[in-house]
């Protein structure tokens, strides 16, 4: 029995962890995590850590001993695979129980995989975990170097900007009509487009992956108008499918995620669900429910959970904010930009240094900032404020965002 | 190794160790001082790894940790992105302050 369970030993659990005993939390707290490393940051998979510029002992989100010293119990290499809610009782994958005063449902996602033939080939690969990219670099040692990224969303274009740099020869396949569109307005997915083509991707979108080729191993994709891209491997970076299998056969509210309220409670007693996999009413998106898959939604509702255990229940505000490097671009995105009527254009894109804005009936929701750190910070508090703003004043480069805050 | 000072946010002083090479944001992190945040990994995208580090001759601050830590309603003359600071032989002895949270 421990007063608090964590399920998943990603950023979410881990900072919930980390963040009850800095409230002075004095239970028994016990980690559960499915990979069998100490919790890390799971950023520089696509990044840092997959260029090695990076050894994974950095990613470290603490210490070993910091678990140790704060008397938290991890269980690495286990998974929950059932839930009894009014028994409060967890089944793990060896069959075991473990009893729970309060749980924290941190799972996160599983990445999603195609369902065309030949998915289940060796050579494919999701960038997820450390396992996902150690074998994805040696193969790169081994030889491979044609490589077919499937998906064009922030994964698929940093793991083809550092593949590029390597010296591997990469395709990207987008489904979509351009890149980032699940997430970003037009101007930024042309200009991320051309970034890549610019270095050497060769990036297709409008694209449909009808097949995986290969005998055992994948040579090829085919593609819906019939042709063949020639891989020694590929990336499937489409997305991930929220880990709630157990807590929702258990009778939790939710279908895309686990639902929960603004204090991070999911519908059964005692139950809260965190980070990528919680569905919640975003303030930052006008109420819509939603999923946000993030660093800093993972760590601020592991926060706002820690607190409420702990007695100082506040409900979950936190600004959402995102960044992603690829190549010498560095994007920072303030806000979420869903549901926008118009953008504005800040700044250069040819000098490779401009701000997306984006509005909503007249108010500033979200801004993609490239090389723009300036415009971030300074913008961030034009969404904090639901400000409206002038859109030529907006685009106005000289004028500081600043200096239009009312 | 080189040593120095860490205060967190309550005020209780940590010596610590780390090897030259590390980030100072790492090698607070290190340490086993819970405050520091450092959600983007120190790669100069946030502003979670903000310390002020008093008396010390540090490498100027780019533009985008100047731009960043502007961001903080507690910024001072010491303000510094812990993960822009490169731990070298030359900051040993070096006392670091977490700054609070914003």
């Amino acid at each position: 029995m421990a007063d608090v369970v964590i399920v998943g030993g990603g950023h979410a659990g881990a900072q919930c962890a980390i963040a009850l005993r800095q409230q002075g939390f004095e239970g028994s707290i016990v980690l559960i995590g499915r990979e069998s490393e100490l919790p890390y940051e799971r950023p520089p998979l696509s990044k840092e850590y997959f260029a090695r510029e990076k050894s994974f002992e950095r990613l470290y989100i603490r210490p070993a001993q910091f678990w140790q010293d704060k008397d938290i119990a991890l269980h690495l290499g286990c998974e929950v695979v059932a839930v009894d809610p009014q028994a409060k009782l967890l089944t793990l994958g060896d069959g075991a129980q473990m009893a729970y005063d309060r749980l924290v449902w941190a799972t996160g996602g599983d990445p999603r995989g195609l369902s065309c033939p030949g998915a289940n080939l060796a050579g494919v690969h999701a960038v997820r975990t450390r396992e996902d990219c150690d074998l994805l670099m040696g193969e790169i040692d081994g030889g491979v170097n044609k490589i077919a990224v499937i998906g064009g969303g922030y994964i698929g274009l940093e793991a083809a900007a550092v593949l590029t740099k390597m010296g591997c020869h990469v395709t990207l396949l987008e489904a979509a009509p351009r890149v980032l569109a699940r997430v970003a307005g037009p101007e930024l997915s042309a200009f991320y487009e051309a970034e890549h083509r610019t270095h050497g991707v060769d990036l297709r979108t409008s694209v449909t992956v009808t097949a995986l080729e290969g005998e055992g191993r994948v040579s090829g994709v085919s593609l819906g108008d019939g042709s063949l891209v020639a891989a020694d491997a590929v990336i499937v970076g489409i997305g991930i499918v929220p880990a709630i299998t157990p807590l929702i056969a258990a009778g939790a509210a939710g279908t895309q995620g686990v639902e929960v309220d603004a204090h991070c409670r999911s519908s059964l007693p005692d139950i809260y669900a965190i980070g990528d996999c919680a569905s919640f009413a975003c303030a930052y998106a006008g109420g819509q429910a939603m999923r946000v898959e993030s660093v800093q939604n993972a760590n601020d509702q592991a926060v706002c959970v820690a607190k409420a255990i702990c007695g100082d229940a506040q409900p979950y505000r936190a600004f959402p904010w995102f960044w992603s490097n690829q190549y010498d671009l560095k994007l920072q995105t303030a806000g979420i930009s869903l549901g926008y009527d118009a953008t504005v254009l800040r700044g250069d894109r040819a000098a490779r240094s401009f701000s997306v804005i984006y509005l909503k009936q007249g108010r500033v929701i979200a801004l993609d900032c490239v090389n723009r750190t300036k415009d971030y910070v300074q913008g961030r508090k034009l969404v904090e404020a639901g400000a409206s703003v002038d859109p030529a004043r907006l685009a106005d480069a000289d004028t500081p965002l600043k200096a239009l805050i009312a | 190794m080189i040593s120095f000072t860490i205060v967190d946010r309550q005020g209780r002083e940590t010596q610590a160790q780390a090897p030259s090479g590390l980030s100072l944001m790492e090698a607070i992190r290190q340490a086993d001082v819970g405050d520091l945040e450092a959600l983007c990994g120190g790669s100069c995208s946030c502003a979670t790894c903000h310390v002020f580090v008093e008396s010390f001759d540090l490498d100027a601050m780019s533009g985008d940790e100047d731009d960043l830590l502007d961001s903080s309603d507690h910024r001072s003359a010491a303000s510094r992105l812990s993960c822009q600071i490169r731990l070298t032989e030359a900051l040993a002895g070096l006392r670091v302050t977490i700054a609070p949270e914003d």
